[in-house]
Formats: structure tokens, sequence, C-alpha cells
């Protein structure tokens, strides 16, 4: 008998508000008995109605829609809806069943058990097997997904003993490998249809064949993509909406209209500028809110090349935490949508911790350090001048660029403002060609999935985008980032992080900045928008307008 | 010279102009090449760098995929190759036909661009003309003022304001795209529906050339009428509207046709900032997305098309030169 989720067997499975701290075991118990659970903060089923279309915004234009052959931001907001992953994460980022009902990781964490929902279908009408989710991950994804590459590299084997079990052994404990299985980072696709393909240039990839609630219906290049409800959902009921039409507008301002007179009725991430922000919050048919990035915490920093004098030591780069005014900065330039960084750990991350040094704004203990690194003024009160690359991703970086270099000015320190386009800044960073610069990486999760990346220097690698292109090593680092990710334990792991933590805000690889709170703002009669820690790039089944 | 000389003459250049043609086109596609290559970056390190995740493999396999990890004096070669046999490649980014891609966004451009360009050559020399026959009166103040405030107003806040005005104030027109997305409409309603979402990006990019045209047509008139051929035609006692339509217009259109013949290329490249305030899916959003992207193909074969398209009008400006003044058929232009 086909087994669908039902609201009654939520309630039967969660404990109280659902914040109860459990630990890894408790957690996997819980959810081996529930054999079904969803997340929580959905409305009830009792007034929720089909129909209705959501337009929304997709900007850029995605290259292609499926999510296993690019990762860039828009191609998982809206792949999100047509492909899924076997795990969702909640705003506390414990996992929740996906495609999974349930899963079991063996006590010594080599052996990860997945049980799937029965009755899975993919948009061309074939079933959804173990033997899809073994293809995808271990073909595919370490094919054409580089952040599943490294997940799945530490995969020994991976079996589909019958049709709704997978089972993952690894080669070694990897603490947070049950975090790798949300629709972004392992997205499931048809064996049928890749299997002996090039992946890359299947003719099939333009119709985006997954398995989640909607269906590709309509693709116009350069203005809209049309999705309409999977009839074959396994999931009862749902999708409740019959229909969600991303518009591609590619200025600011038309999007803010869009968002003010009605056209579009949801705007993520960076729809619309900061500064609009805040007049959208007290429009009285929208809804606002900040959750829903709770997995990916961006995270933005002012980037030091190490190796380079004056950035390469220490003092220095202390110094540059004490002299921006990051909370001016968050007001001035982000309009407060933003919280002020402690350091390399986010505070939505898990074993982030707050209680390590604090540089607090300080243009005189600026000036101490700068001055007993022998950076002394010279007769015109000048020390130095550093180029800064102004990362090419909006009027916002721009603005940022201009308050660090008057942040800089304040000692003595002539920033000099570099532009250029995606393809320059990416070949400027990447190759280490660079003095200073901005940068925001996601977290995912994890300080193994999308921290540690950073700061390791296994991950120097030159020509590589988002690897440790400040080119920081520490070797004691490198070892507490190593045993964090293969310790089992969560209290040994909090241990390790907080050391790991102490060490870099001592040693500032990077001036961390911002926190990035990226709002999602939709139309009140729209229920569910965000209901997990993925928030837009959900895949939307549950959402209905009143 | 006889009506069939002039004929035989126009037919001589454009014979002698399509052979320069070709060998321009060779030039052009080797100088784009080596422009386009020369801007600092690839394609793998942008699709690599907005993934937000990247490592050598990812990297390895794009440049593998694109042929950037051949020679470039290989690439170059290839691409010539390519252009020679009307092929214009395949897009890295969106892994489609150049063509297809060129082809899918031109109607959408060229029926913004041809409609703005044909209401601002029509309204331009009119006005231009009624303001330069009656220079000087408050008519022209009038006309000339109108039209220095069109020429300094930027297209896109003019676009956003109309918008503001139109769309979100009054409610009249649709503020975005070429059509309504998602409704079934007839044949005529789909017609009425794509003119009305045409009115404010159409009149944003009419405005600045309807005040060029307007400008140049002025001066050109006054500067016509001053000559020794207009008086000739007074002093033959020929009636005002024979002067003006026989020899004023006539000659004062010479200058407007250089200037339109010039822009009207331009106009095929597409109105970048007009498509992309009112989301309009043209070649010009086109080309801007391909050069950030550094998508090499795509920008090649657009650049291709963009400069067959100015030669083809600068040769048809020239043949019209040679209809409206006889004295070029000579061979002295």
């Amino acid at each position: 008998m086909l087994h669908r989720v039902t609201f009654a067997e939520i309630e039967c499975v969660t404990r109280g508000d659902g914040e109860v701290p459990m630990n890894r075991r408790e957690f996997t118990k819980a959810m081996l008995a529930a054999s079904a659970a969803i997340p929580l903060g959905i409305t009830r089923a009792a007034g929720q109605t089909r129909g209705g279309t959501l337009n929304t915004i997709i900007q850029p234009e995605p290259p292609v829609l499926v999510t296993a052959l690019n990762q860039q931001q828009p191609t998982l907001t809206l792949g999100g809806k047509i492909y899924e992953g076997l795990l969702k994460y909640g705003a506390d980022l414990k996992p929740m069943p996906g495609m999974a009902q349930s899963w079991e990781i063996s006590p010594d964490g080599m052996t990860y058990t997945f049980k799937l929902f029965p009755g899975i279908t993919f948009h061309d009408g074939k079933p959804m097997t173990s033997e899809d989710v073994v293809f995808s991950c271990m073909k595919v994804l370490t094919e054409t997904h580089p952040r599943a590459r490294q997940n799945f590299a530490r995969v020994a084997t991976a079996e589909a003993p019958d049709p709704l079990t997978v089972v993952f052994k690894l080669k070694q404990p990897f603490a947070p490998f049950i975090g790798c299985f949300d629709c972004t980072s392992a997205p499931i696709v048809p064996k049928h249809i890749y299997d002996g393909t090039d992946y890359r240039k299947n003719p099939m990839n333009d119709k985006a064949i997954g398995t989640g609630p909607f269906k590709l219906k309509e693709w116009v290049r350069g203005s809209h993509v049309h999705l309409v409800r999977h009839d074959g959902y396994y999931v009862k009921d749902q999708p409740y909406l019959d229909e969600i039409v991303y518009r591609v507008i590619p200025d600011a301002a038309s999007r803010a209209l869009a968002l003010e007179n009605g056209t579009v009725q949801l705007v993520q991430w960076s729809d619309v500028e900061f500064f609009d922000v805040q007049r959208f919050k007290t429009q009285k048919n929208l809804e606002y809110t900040t959750k829903g990035y709770e997995y990916f915490a961006p995270h933005q920093w002012l980037e030091m090349n190490n190796r380079i004098a004056p950035m390469n030591d220490k003092r220095f780069r202390q110094a540059v935490m004490h002299l921006i005014d990051r909370d001016a900065f968050n007001k001035r330039v982000y309009f407060g949508n933003a919280k002020v960084a402690t350091g390399p750990i986010s505070s939505k991350t898990r074993f982030y911790d707050a209680n390590v040094k604090r540089y607090e704004f300080s243009v005189d203990k600026a000036k101490a350090l700068l001055d007993d690194m022998g950076l002394k003024p010279d007769a015109n009160g000048k020390r130095a001048e550093i180029k800064y690359v102004v990362p090419p991703y909006g009027e916002v970086y721009q603005r940022s660029g201009e308050f660090f270099r008057q942040s800089f000015a304040r000692v003595g320190i002539d920033l000099v403002l570099v532009g250029t386009d995606m393809a320059g800044w990416a070949e400027k960073v990447g190759n280490w060609d660079y003095e200073m610069t901005q940068n925001l990486l996601y977290q995912l999760g994890d300080p193994a999935l999308g921290v540690a990346r950073t700061y390791i220097s296994s991950n120097i690698k030159k020509g590589i985008l988002f690897s440790n292109t400040q080119g920081y090593s520490n070797p004691e680092v490198d070892k507490l980032f190593e045993e964090a990710a293969v310790t089992l334990d969560d209290a040994k792991r909090q241990e390790l992080y907080t050391k790991v933590q102490q060490i870099l805000v001592e040693d500032v690889p990077v001036a961390w900045t911002l926190e990035i709170e990226y709002p999602v703002i939709y139309d009140k009669a729209f229920k569910n928008i965000v209901t997990s820690g993925i928030g837009s790039h959900e895949t939307f089944g549950s959402v209905y307008k009143s | 010279m006889t009506r069939l000389g002039s004929v035989a003459a126009v037919a001589l250049l454009a014979i002698s102009r399509i052979a320069q043609l070709i060998a321009v086109i060779l030039v052009i596609a080797t100088f784009n090449f080596v422009l386009v290559r020369a801007a600092p970056g690839d394609p793998a390190q942008v699709m690599a760098g907005q993934s937000g995740a990247s490592d050598p493999k990812l990297l390895d396999d794009l440049r593998k995929e694109y042929g950037l990890d051949r020679p470039y004096l290989v690439q170059l070669a290839s691409h010539l190759g390519r252009v020679m046999s009307l092929d214009l490649g395949y897009s890295y980014r969106q892994r489609r036909a150049v063509v297809d891609l060129i082809l899918e966004r031109l109607p959408a451009t060229l029926l913004l661009t041809v409609t703005a360009f044909c209401l601002a050559l029509l309204i331009g020399t009119t006005l231009g003309a009624l303001a330069g026959l009656a220079a000087g009166s408050v008519l022209d103040t009038v006309f000339t003022v109108l039209s220095l405030v069109l020429y300094a107003t930027p297209v896109f806040w003019l676009g956003l304001m109309l918008v503001l005005v139109f769309s979100v104030t009054l409610g009249w027109l649709p503020p975005f795209g070429y059509e309504t997305i998602n409704v079934k409409l007839s044949p005529f309603e789909h017609v009425l529906d794509i003119m009305k979402h045409m009115i404010m990006p159409v009149t944003s990019l009419a405005a600045i050339y309807l005040a060029i045209y307007a400008r140049l047509m002025r001066s050109s008139i006054i500067e016509v009428a001053q000559q020794d051929f207009i008086k000739t035609a007074r002093a033959k006692g020929l009636s005002g509207s024979r002067i003006v339509v026989g020899h004023m217009l006539r000659n004062a259109l010479v200058p407007v046709v250089t200037v339109a013949g010039m822009q009207a290329g331009a106009l095929v490249g597409g109105a970048v900032v007009i498509e992309t305030v009112f989301a309009w899916p043209g070649l010009g959003r086109l080309t801007f997305e391909a050069l950030l992207q550094r998508d090499y193909p795509v920008l090649l074969g657009i650049f291709l098309i963009l400069s067959i398209v100015v030669i083809v009008l600068n040769l048809l400006t020239d043949l019209v030169y040679r209809l409206i003044d006889p004295r070029m058929t000579t061979g002295a232009a």
C-alpha cells in the first residue's frame, strides 16, 4: 500500500515545538519510528486549497534547469521545484524526510541506509528507484557537481539492495555526510535518461525531467519559465498550486516595481536591492522574513591576500578588523539587512561559538597595531596604498568598496578601487592576482562542508575560486578541521570547532564583516513559502494560495 | 546622366560593394575574435564563480568542452572555418546553437527597434522640417526646446518614469515583457497585447532618436533654404509647396539619411538599456549577458551578424543617396 504523508502522522511524531535538542542517535531513532514527517511550521491541511498561480522572479536567467549540471543560485531556486533530494533540512539544520522517508546511521558512522517513499515517479511517468539515487550520486554528481564530488568521494560503495533502499558505505567516518542530501547538494536525475550519455550534452536537458512537484511546461528564453503541477507527485494532494511562473526581469528597479504592483508575488535573495527592502516591509499585502537561508548562511568578508605585504602580517589584518565600523557598514551599506559577523562560522551554522575575541571599532587600536608593525605614516600621513578589486555582483558591492576606502583613509591607507566584470574578478581572485577584495560564501549547514574550505592549506589551489584564495596556512587549523570532520560526537566536534574559531579570530586570515540576511518577501495570500532551512530553494509542494 | 545610366551605375556600385563585403567580413571575424579574447577571464571561471563552488576538474572539463584547451591559433582557424561555412557555433552557457539563440531574440528586437526607428524618423523629420520652415517663430522655439529636453533625457529614466505613471499609478499599460504570459488569446488579441506591451519601450527608445532627427532636419532645412537654387526656384515663380517638397526637403534629407543609416545598424544590435528596463527578450540583452559570461560563440555570432547588417545598411544608404541626390551618381562619392 502506498504510504502517504498526513498531518496526523506529523502530530504523532513531533516532540513539543520541535526545538528539543536531540543528539544524532536520538534523532535517527525518532525518524525511524516516525517513518514519515513533514517540516515543522507548515500550515495545517485544513486551510489548504488547490489551484492558483504563483508569479515570481528568476534573475539572472539560468543557463539550464538541471541542478545536477549547474549550481548557480537561480538554477537552484528554480530547479528546486523540479528536482528533489533524499532529505530536507529545517531551520535548525536537522534533517527531515525528502524523498527518503527514513534513514539510519550505523553506530560507527560508516554506513548510511535510506528508505525511499514508495510511488515516486519522474515527470515522464517512469518510477524513481534506489538505482536512480545510486546513479545520480555516484555517476552524474561526481562528474558534474563540484560540491557533491567532494562529498561522494568519501563513499566506498553505494548499493541499491531493493528498489526502495539505498546504502552508502563510507571510506572513513564523515560527520556531516547526513547534511549532503538536500535538493541543491544531491538532486536525483533519471538513470533511464542519462545512463551512458554525455550528461552535459544530453538533449533531454531541455526537458528537465525530475521528480519534483512541478514540471517544466515552457521556457521562453529572456522572458519566463512556466512550471505546472506534476500530477503524479507522491505526496497526497500536493502540489497545491497549479503553476509557478518565473519571470526574467533584469533591472532591479523594474523588479521592485513588479513586486509593488503585484505582477509578481514573491521575491527572494537579491531580487530587490537592500535599500528597497524597508519599504516592502511596510507594504500591507506583503509578508517579510529572513528565514529560509539557515542552510546557506551567506557569510561575507573583506579578503586580504596573505602572501603580500602588509597583509602578510597578522597585526595588519587585526588592524583591519578594528578600523571597519561593521555596525555602520551594516546600517549604511546593507540598510540593516545583515548581522555583524564575529568569526569564520556564522551564528546560523552548527558549532558556532560567540565566545571569541571581539574586535571593536577603534581607529586608535588600528593605528597602534600598524605603528607596532612599522607601517608608519609618511610626511603626508600616508601609510600604504592598496588595490581593492570591487566584486562585480551589484551596486551594493560598489558601495561596500567606497565604505572600506573611507575606513582605511582614517589610518592613512589609500584604498584604490579597481573595477572589473565577473570574468575579470574570477580570474584575478582565482589566480591570486589581487591585494584586497570582498567575498561571500555559503556555509552549507556544517563547518566541514562550507567553512573549512576557506582556511585549510590543502585547499590552496591556484586558478580555483572559493578555495583558500587568500593563502592562509596554519597546520594546527588544518588538523582541527580534519579531526572535527571525522569525529561523530557533537560535543567533541563543538570543542574542536571552538578551538579553531579562537585561532582563526586571532589570526584573521580574512576580515569577517557581515552575515547577510537576504529577505523573502511575498504576498500574504500565499502560505508555506518558507518551510525549511533552504527556503525558496524548497520544492514548494506545500505552498498554497488562501 | 540618363535614368538608365544612373541605374547601371548603382548596380555596378552594388556588385563592387558585395565583393568587398566578403573580404571585410573575414577581417571583422578575425578582429572580433582577437578583441573578445583579449578581455580577462574565461567562461569556465565565470561559470564556477557563479556556482559558488569550483574545483580543478570542473574547470578542466568546461575548458575541454568549450575547446579552450586548444592553442589560440587553432581556435582562431576553427572560428574562421565556421564563419566561411556559415556556422555560428554553439553557446557555451546555454548549450544551444548560436544561430537559434539569435533568431529567437531577433524578432523581438526588430519589432522594438524598427518601430521606434520609423516613428522617430517620421515624426522627427516632420517636426524638424516644420521648425526649420518657421525658424525663429514660437513654434520653432517650442520644437527646439522639446527636442533638446528629449535628447537630454536618459533613456532608462524616461522608461522608469513611464512605468511609474502608466503602469503603477494609472494601471493602463503592462510594465514589462513582450506579451502577457500564461493567458489564451485569439491571434487578433495577441497582436493587440503585443502592441500594448510595445507602447512604453518604443516611446522611450524613439524619444532620443526623434530629437536627433528633428534637430538635424531643422538645421538642414534652414541651410538649404539659403541656397541659390532655392532663390532661383522662387525667382522662377514656383509655388511655395513645390519649392518645399521638390527642392528643399529632398536636399535637406541627405544628412538625415546619413545619420539614420548609421544609427539603423546600432538599432539592430538592440537597445540594451530599454530591453533591460522593460524585460524585453531581445538581442541587446543577449549580447550583454553573453559579454558578462564570456560566452564567446554567442558574442562572435552576434558581432558577425551585426557587422554584416551595418555593412549592408551602409550600402543601402549609399544607394538611397543616389536616388535622392542625382549628383552622387557621377561616381564622385
